[in-house]
Formats: structure tokens, C-alpha cells, sequence
């Protein structure tokens, strides 16, 4: 497989590096499905990139898979995984041993999952949660009231009022205080890399301002690098640097924010963001995207967009695109798309004498 | 800053070809359903929780009413007392202008008939181990529609064409478990359709679904009220769909169990007057890296919704609001009151300046 | 999930036949219990079923003549082996079914109905279970000498049914807050089509393993009885030749082994067959048991 993307980080490059990444399920014996196929990309300290894409397009999945928190019958099946820890030295979190990988999250990076009633054990109050979580990572020397007091700290950082929340139980919280809780509980250790599935999706429009607002600011004030898996398209042009669309399990265009939502070049990624209707300004009619995402297990040949694709050509059903750069930049950012059709101008002639 | 004659001139809907679906005034067509100062109280544990107070609303035929709130903030409770599912504690639901309570078995068979219910999770509402021709015809024979099998299956064909779920044939023999979120949810309308309602109440009904197919369910049934005349009682917590499915009908802003302000779609969207809807409207995430950045937020006092058992004097909103004036919001509750160009508002400080 | 793969259609059937084959054990318990119900049901048209009493052969040893020997009586016991699985197997189905049906219906209207007629129904059920099922058969046995096979499983099934009935009363209650029930209710198709056509068929892997437990259990009340000599001897019967064995002291003769342990090798493959298969169904209806 041939990249682009240059093979090995330079040094004192990306935070995380993901190298033609595989992930599948094992679903019987013998057989496994690939439900992401060759993820690379760059992720440079203090970025934020959104994973964008509908249900069943592996966006969950990858994330899961970065920090090797799959469910059991899943791997990370081929590829690298290259992460600079704050000691400065670069692992492979594929190679890394199961203990060592504990030590990793956390420290390192975190996961907010998605459901946060799910991620709280019901039995135990909030404040138990971010002593398990500092007994479990850390030297066992500080003492309780030490703890707490940090923990208090944490949740003032999200605009939790820690005297309330350290004592309840997570049923006591309404959701956004959940999702709020947890997000301090996974920057407890400092990580450099949070990862978020699907932040404020079961979330109200105001709770889910909140959330949104505290993410950014903290992000100015601790400079975590930040992966978040979305369908909203909202979310992803208020929270992220960049974004990355998935579709099938594949990567299909990366590129900076602004890049891939004023130009988008995948036709999957226009149709997405097409298919969002503005609150702001007159009536617009989107266009809405008709079927679904392929079956993992049943990808067609060539572009597993073709069958949904509105400017698709007969190559398209034989040739699988690369995911190719377009227009260069520094850092990870350069705008990338796997379509046979991406190249600018010839996509600007056709779309005008099509229109 | 705010000109209230423009959204309206972007409001005013062409000359609505269907007659009797004449969406211009309120009062030209009967509403089939109407609210008269509905309310329901429920008792916990914790105390008495009012999740519904006073609320008044009609439903026309062909008509839209966009129901809008954050959750727990009584829309769905009013939904299914609309629909018949729960009754209200006080005030009335009336269908074509009687009282619920008061309907024969025969009205009673009518009104379940006509007045449809969408529900939110369409996992939940269709029957796992029924096909989705058994789900559909299960109405229409029981209510004597159809005779015989092939009819049967020809009327269900008919309506999976109807919510664009073709080619129908190949999916008549479908299980629920074998068909995407979306194409369920469109087989939860087509069996809502089969009883040939005149009014579909929709609780959430899009948003489980993935924003791409979210638009084309909203096409689907905005089909269904231009071609049919259903009217639609349609409840999100999402401004943007709600601008997007109700553009000519109205909406109605539900706080804490009452509706806090309602008028024309375009109105509600463009000119918000209610604090609470201003922020609603401002906390919406816009698809354009842009106009995320620009655009002007507003900043509420409290992010949380207040205690239901322990509700604030005054206006429900006062303590998040942001603004709030000491001595009159903390004290008394607004009425809601009209406004002009057919728009109704709660709020003391708004009311007050205009 | 992200991972999506076409489940194939089912219907109840369909989710019943792949909870029994999705696993090697479910796969044997149905040989087992197939090859039972061959041996018992296809087995008599295959052999002479003339089996004279002869006095010159009593507890004959194995031979080529007398595949298992022969009884008491100089009968053949693989005759009498092969015609005697008919009426236990026969008798403990029927009461099973009885006694399930009698479960789902008042179970479920108990669930779906709540109310008075739950009230009822449950104190119903509370009596029943009381009932002590052994004291009930001696005193029929005593009454009714001639009790047929068709009236055992009915007293069996009349006095099994309370403690399915509390279950699926429990599931219908749990059932009937689901949406779909509502939906249907909204389509106002009718409490009994609801009941019975919506609400009960999402049981039906748990109704048919009930099911299958209850015949385990009736073949056994029914070998149980005819050991304890409260039912009638008429026809061969595996329960009967237990209880012939053991009259006529057959566990102190090594010759007359094979006329005591053959039934109760074939009930407890049965037996062994049926609690197999139902426990890989049970294992494919439990949802957190099926995602291994």
C-alpha cells in the first residue's frame, strides 16, 4: 500500500500517527470483517480533528481502535499506531502490552464514550470515580483529601459545582451534568489526546452549547490535541481544526475545517454537509442523500460511494481512489480526497456546464 | 437591531393551491384537534411534578404546528395527550371540537383512527417478529379496508410507494431487524398512513436518524401534508428541523410545561422575541466553520433546567434568563399574550419594551 | 455498532430452529431427542410386535435371539423396549402442552388485562400451587382404576401450570409497555389480536423452552407414578417395566439387568437430549448471552 503521507514522523512532529490502520471483527472461527480499511493520517499537540460520516461508517470504531479499547472480538489488524508520549519517545500502540497500555490511557490519552450514563458505575458517587481513576494511574502517596480537592478543581474547570456533584450518584445528574463530569474525569491525568464519541449527541441544543463551550475553552487552557467522532456537522465546523469524513470504513477526505466545508472535493462530504439544513438566514432545501452506507461485509468494487454518487463516472465502479492530497499544507492539514474525480479543475468545468 | 417586518415578508407562502388547507388564518379551517388549557400533573415521590400547565393548541388539517423544547420540558407529555395515550388532569383534548372523555365508543373508534402517533424510536414501535406487510394490513383488516390477501398486500405495496420505500416488493417480507433506521421509521408512517389519519402527531420522529436521512423523512411526510391534507403535530427539540418541516405552519416554544411563545415558522426562527428562544435559536451548531465562529451566542445565567418539583416563583425561566429584572420576573408569571402578525409571547421584559 | 451484517429472516420458527442449531451441544440434543422419537415412534412398524409370555425363558441372558434379554415373564425386553417409549413420551407432551396452555393464556391475560381479572387469576394460581400433586394422584388412581393415558396428562397438566403462568405474566407486563404495543393499541386492532397476536409471539422462544422443560418434567411425573404402581399396567410402558423390575427384584439378578437399566437409559437420553438442545435455545434467546 503506498501513501502520500510520509512514512515515519519527523521528529518532534504529529502527537499521533496513524499509518494504514485496519480494524476488524472477528465473526466466527475463521472469518473476520474489516470495518476500517488503511486509516492514516496526522495529528499534530493541541489539534482538533472531527471524524465525520453516518451510523456504520467506522468512525466509532477507529476511535475505539486508536487506543485499543475494542470490544473483544475486535483488533487492530493491520498498520501502526505511532503516539509521542510527553517523555518525548515515540511507541506503537499496536505493540504495546496490555499493562502498559493501561498506564497509557489516561496518562496519555482518554476516551469519553458515548451514553455517558453507561460510562458511570451506578452504584458508586461521582467522587469514587475520580479516586479510581487517580489510585489506579497514579502513585498511590497522595492522600484522599488531597484527591478530592483535585477533583473539585476538575469539575470547576466544566462549571460543576464540585461540593454538589463529588457526592451524587450519576442517576442524580441530568445528562449534560453526566457528559460535563465526565469529560473532567478523563482530563484528570492531563492526557495529550482526548478522544470523544459522539460528545452531545442525546443532548439538548443548550446543554449541548455548554458542553461545546467548556470543550473549547478548555482546550485553550490545557492544549489537548482532540479526535471526536460526530454525524453532527454542526458540531464539527464550531469544534474542530479539521475534519475527516468516513464512508465505509475508509477515509475519504481530510482536510482543514474551513477547506473541507467551503470546498468540499468528495461528493460524500458535499452531499453530507448538503444534507444539514441551516437554522440561520431564509428556507434552504437540502439535498438529502438517498440509500445507505454499504454492509461492511458487502463493499462493492471500486468506489464504495459509487452506487450513491451523483457525479459518478463508469470508472468509478471498477477503480478504488486513493485518498490523495490536493492542495499541500503543514502539519497534517492538507486537504485530501479519494475520488477519482477530486482534481479541481476538472471538477469545476463539469460541475459548471453540468448546473 | 431587529426589523420585525422582514421575516415575515420572507414568511408570506405562495397561495396555497389546496383550498381547504388554506393555511392564511387561523379559524379558516375547523381544527381537528385542539388543547384548551391542558395540563397534567404528575406525583413522585419527590413531590408534585406539573409537566404540562395550560397549554392551548389546534391542529388543522394540512397544517403544520411545530412543538419545540428541550426535553422534560412537557412536549412529549402534551403529544400523547393529544393523541388520546395519557389524560390530562385538567383542562380538555377535543376532537373536532368534543371532549375526549366525554366520546362514545364509535367517536372514540374515529378518533383513534384519525389522530396518528409517530413515535420517536423506531427500534421500539415496530414488532420484531412481524413482517412489515403483517405490521401495515393488520389495521386495514381489522377495520375491514381489505379483503383477502392479495388486496392486502397490494394496499401495503401501496403504501410503502407512499413514504418512498420502493421498490415496495422487496421490502413487504422484511423483518424490522432487517431494515435501516430510516426505512423502519418510514414503515412506522406507512402503518400511521393505513388508517388514513387526519392528523399525524411525529414525537421526535427524526431524530434518532442520521442527519442525511433525516432530510428525506421530513420530504416524505411534508408529501404526505400537500398531497393528503394530513396536518401534523410535529414535536423535536431541534430548531433546524423544525424551521425546515414547519417553514409555513407554525411553531411553538414549550418551557417547563408551558408554550412560552408561538407565531408563524419564519417568524419564530428569524425574529426570536422570547429570551429562551433567542437562546435556542443561538445555541443551534450551523454547518459553516464561518458562521460558528461569527455568530452572536446568547449567554444564559444557568445551564441547567431547574428542579420540576421545586419550580421557580415568577417566570419559569427567570433564573437562566438573561434578561431578567429584579422585582416583576421573580414574582409573577407572564401570561402569554398576543403580540401581533399572529404571534404570542410570555415575557414580561419583551412585552413590556415593545 | 458499527458493524452491520444482514441477519437472515426469521420468524418465530425460524428464531427457534437457529437457537437449537447455532451450537455443536444444541445440534446433539437434537439427535438425541430425534433418535429417542424414531426408536419409540418408527421403531414398533419395524419389529414383530407379537411378544409371547414363555415360561421356558425367563430373565433369558442376551443373545442373538433377545438383543437385551428377556423379563419375568420370558417377554423379549427389546420388544417391550421399543414399544413402551410411545405412552410416556406421548403422556408427558400432552401435559405439557396442557399445562403451557393454560400458563400463556391466563398468564397473559392476567399481564395484559391487569386489574380485577389479574387479581382473580392470581389467586387462582396461588390455590393451585398448593395443591399436592402426588396426594391428587393417589386419590384419582384410587377412584379411577381404568385412568387412560390421555386423563393422567391431564391431571398432570391441571395442577403444573402456576408457576409458568407467574412468568409469563411477568413478561406480558414488561412487554406491554413497549411501543410497538402501543402502536397496535393505536391502530385499535383489539386487546385479544394484541394479546395474542403482537405480544405474545415476541415469547416464543421462551414459551417453547418452558415448554420442552415441561415434558422433561411430565415424562418423569409419569415414569414416577407408574414406578409407584398408581397408574394402571396395561401396555408396555418404560415407567412399567422400571416398576416390573423392581417388584420382581430384577437389581438383585445380574441376568436381569438389562430389562431394568434399558428404560432408564432411553428416558435419560431423552431427557438428557431435550435439557441440551433447550439450554443452547435458551442461551440464543438471552441477549446477553447471544453477543459471545
Amino acid at each position: 500500500m503506498t501513501h502520500t503521507f510520509p512514512a515515519s514522523p519527523p521528529a518532534g512532529g504529529p502527537l499521533l500517527s496513524v499509518r494504514g490502520v485496519d480494524v476488524g471483527y472477528r465473526t466466527g472461527r475463521r472469518t473476520q470483517l474489516t470495518a476500517v480499511h488503511d486509516a492514516t493520517f496526522d495529528l499534530y499537540p493541541g489539534q482538533s480533528m472531527a471524524l465525520v460520516g453516518e451510523s456504520g461508517c467506522g468512525k466509532t470504531t477507529l476511535g475505539l481502535g486508536l487506543l485499543r479499547l475494542l470490544p473483544r472480538t475486535g483488533t487492530v489488524s493491520a498498520g501502526n499506531i505511532l503516539f509521542r508520549r510527553k517523555s518525548g519517545d515515540v511507541v506503537d500502540l499496536r505493540n504495546l502490552a496490555e499493562q502498559d497500555l493501561r498506564r497509557f490511557r489516561w496518562n496519555e490519552a482518554a476516551m469519553v464514550f458515548q451514553g455517558a450514563m453507561n460510562a458511570f458505575n451506578p452504584v458508586l458517587r461521582v467522587e469514587e470515580h475520580f479516586l479510581d481513576t487517580f489510585r489506579a494511574h497514579e502513585h498511590r502517596a497522595r492522600r484522599r483529601r488531597e484527591l478530592l480537592e483535585h477533583s473539585a478543581e476538575l469539575l470547576s474547570m466544566v462549571r460543576l459545582e464540585p461540593a454538589r456533584v463529588l457526592p451524587s450518584y450519576p442517576h442524580e445528574l441530568s445528562g449534560g451534568m453526566r457528559q460535563r463530569a465526565l469529560i473532567a474525569l478523563a482530563l484528570a491525568l492531563r492526557p495529550q489526546l482526548l478522544i470523544l464519541d459522539e460528545p452531545t449527541t442525546a443532548l439538548d441544543v443548550l446543554t449541548q452549547r455548554s458542553v461545546v463551550e467548556q470543550l473549547t475553552e478548555l482546550r485553550e487552557r490545557l492544549r489537548f490535541a482532540m479526535v471526536f467522532i460526530t454525524h453532527d456537522l454542526g458540531l464539527a465546523a464550531e469544534l474542530a481544526d479539521r475534519v475527516g469524513t468516513m464512508y465505509a470504513g475508509r477515509l475519504v477526505e481530510t482536510g482543514t475545517t474551513r477547506d473541507v466545508f467551503h470546498r468540499p472535493r468528495h461528493p460524500y462530504t458535499s452531499a453530507l454537509i448538503g444534507s444539514v439544513p441551516p437554522v440561520t438566514g431564509d428556507l434552504t432545501v437540502p439535498e438529502p442523500l438517498t440509500g445507505g452506507p454499504p454492509g461492511i461485509g458487502a463493499l462493492p468494487p471500486g468506489c464504495s460511494f459509487a452506487p450513491r454518487c451523483p457525479r459518478g463516472i463508469d470508472e468509478c465502479t471498477t477503480t478504488r481512489p486513493e485518498l490523495r492530497i490536493l492542495r499541500a499544507r503543514d502539519e497534517g492539514l492538507s486537504h485530501a480526497a479519494a475520488c477519482l474525480r477530486a482534481d479541481g479543475a476538472e471538477l469545476s468545468t463539469e460541475e459548471a456546464t453540468r448546473d | 437591531m431587529i426589523d420585525p417586518a422582514a421575516p415575515t415578508e420572507t414568511g408570506g407562502r405562495p397561495a396555497d393551491p389546496v383550498p381547504g388547507a388554506a393555511g392564511g388564518g387561523s379559524g379558516t379551517v375547523p381544527p381537528v384537534l385542539s388543547l384548551r388549557g391542558t395540563s397534567r400533573v404528575f406525583s413522585t415521590p419527590r413531590g408534585e411534578v406539573p409537566a404540562v400547565s395550560g397549554v392551548e393548541l389546534d391542529v388543522r388539517p394540512g397544517q403544520v404546528l411545530c412543538l419545540v423544547g428541550e426535553s422534560g420540558c412537557g412536549k412529549t407529555t402534551t403529544a400523547r395527550m393529544a393523541a388520546g395515550l395519557a389524560g390530562p388532569t385538567g383542562g380538555k383534548v377535543l376532537y373536532r371540537g368534543a371532549d375526549l372523555r366525554g366520546l362514545d365508543k364509535r367517536a372514540r373508534s374515529g378518533f383513534r383512527r384519525s389522530v396518528q402517533y409517530i413515535h420517536q424510536d423506531p427500534y421500539a414501535s415496530l414488532n420484531p417478529v412481524r413482517t412489515v406487510q403483517s405490521t401495515l394490513t393488520a389495521g386495514l383488516h381489522r377495520h375491514g379496508s381489505v379483503k383477502g390477501g392479495a388486496q392486502a398486500r397490494r394496499a401495503a405495496a401501496a403504501l410503502l410507494e407512499r413514504v418512498d420505500l420502493v421498490p415496495a416488493e422487496d421490502h413487504l417480507d422484511k423483518y424490522p431487524h432487517q431494515l435501516s433506521g430510516g426505512q423502519r421509521q418510514r414503515v412506522a408512517v406507512a402503518r400511521a398512513l393505513a388508517m388514513e389519519p387526519e392528523v399525524v402527531i411525529a414525537d421526535e420522529s427524526t431524530s434518532m436518524l442520521d442527519v442525511s436521512v433525516r432530510i428525506s423523512l421530513l420530504n416524505t411526510l411534508g408529501a404526505l401534508r400537500e398531497d393528503l391534507g394530513v396536518g401534523f403535530l410535529f414535536i423535536t427539540h431541534d430548531l433546524a428541523v423544525a424551521k425546515y418541516f414547519a417553514w409555513d405552519g407554525e411553531i411553538a416554544v414549550m418551557y417547563l410545561g408551558r408554550i412560552v411563545e408561538q407565531g408563524p415558522a419564519p417568524a419564530i426562527v428569524n425574529d426570536p422575541r422570547h429570551p429562551y428562544t433567542r437562546a435556542l435559536v443561538s445555541a443551534v451548531c450551523e454547518p459553516d466553520p464561518d458562521l460558528a465562529r461569527t455568530k452572536e451566542r446568547v449567554r444564559l445565567r444557568g445551564a441547567d433546567i431547574p428542579d420540576p418539583t421545586d419550580l421557580p416563583s415568577g417566570c419559569d425561566f427567570h433564573p437562566r434568563c438573561p434578561l431578567y429584572e429584579q422585582g416583576r420576573c421573580d414574582t409573577e408569571r407572564p401570561p402569554l399574550v398576543e403580540s401581533g402578525g399572529r404571534r404570542s409571547l410570555a415575557c414580561h421584559v419583551v412585552n413590556g419594551a415593545g | 455498532m458499527a458493524v452491520t451484517t444482514a441477519a437472515p429472516a426469521a420468524g418465530v420458527w425460524g428464531t427457534i430452529w437457529q437457537g437449537v442449531t447455532r451450537s455443536a451441544s444444541g445440534v446433539i440434543g437434537l439427535c438425541l431427542v430425534l433418535s429417542v422419537l424414531v426408536f419409540a415412534f418408527v421403531g414398533p412398524y419395524l419389529i414383530d410386535p407379537h411378544n409371547p409370555t414363555d415360561t421356558t425363558a425367563i430373565w433369558g441372558p442376551i443373545s442373538s435371539e433377545h438383543w437385551l434379554g428377556t423379563n419375568h415373564e420370558g417377554k423379549d425386553t427389546f420388544v417391550q423396549l421399543v414399544l413402551g417409549g410411545r405412552e410416556p413420551i406421548w403422556v408427558g407432551t400432552a401435559a405439557a402442552f396442557i399445562t403451557v396452555a393454560i400458563a400463556v393464556v391466563l398468564g397473559g391475560i392476567a399481564g395484559y388485562v391487569r386489574g380485577r381479572v389479574d387479581h382473580v387469576l392470581l389467586q387462582i394460581t396461588d390455590i393451585t400451587m398448593t395443591v399436592p400433586f402426588i396426594v391428587l394422584m393417589l386419590v384419582v388412581a384410587s377412584f379411577y382404576r381404568t385412568s387412560s393415558p390421555l386423563m393422567v396428562s391431564f391431571i398432570i397438566g391441571l395442577v403444573t401450570w402456576p408457576f409458568l403462568m407467574r412468568s409469563i405474566r411477568a413478561q406480558v407486563l414488561t412487554l406491554k409497555e413497549r411501543e410497538f404495543v402501543e402502536a397496535a393499541r393505536l391502530q385499535d386492532l383489539g386487546t385479544v389480536r394484541i394479546l395474542f397476536v403482537e405480544v405474545l409471539p415476541n415469547m416464543a422462544g421462551y414459551i417453547f423452552v418452558n415448554f420442552i422443560i415441561a415434558i422433561t418434567n411430565a415424562v418423569y411425573a409419569v415414569v414416577g407414578m407408574y414406578l409407584l404402581g398408581l397408574l394402571p399396567s396395561t401396555a408396555d410402558n418404560w415407567g412399567l417395566m422400571i416398576q416390573q423390575a423392581w417388584d420382581n427384584n430384577a437389581f438383585l439378578l445380574p441376568s436381569a439387568a438389562p430389562f431394568l437399566i434399558a428404560p432408564m437409559v432411553m428416558i435419560m437420553l431423552f431427557q438428557v437430549g431435550l435439557v441440551t438442545m433447550t439450554r443452547s435455545l435458551e442461551q440464543a434467546l438471552d441477549p446477553r448471552l447471544r453477543d459471545r
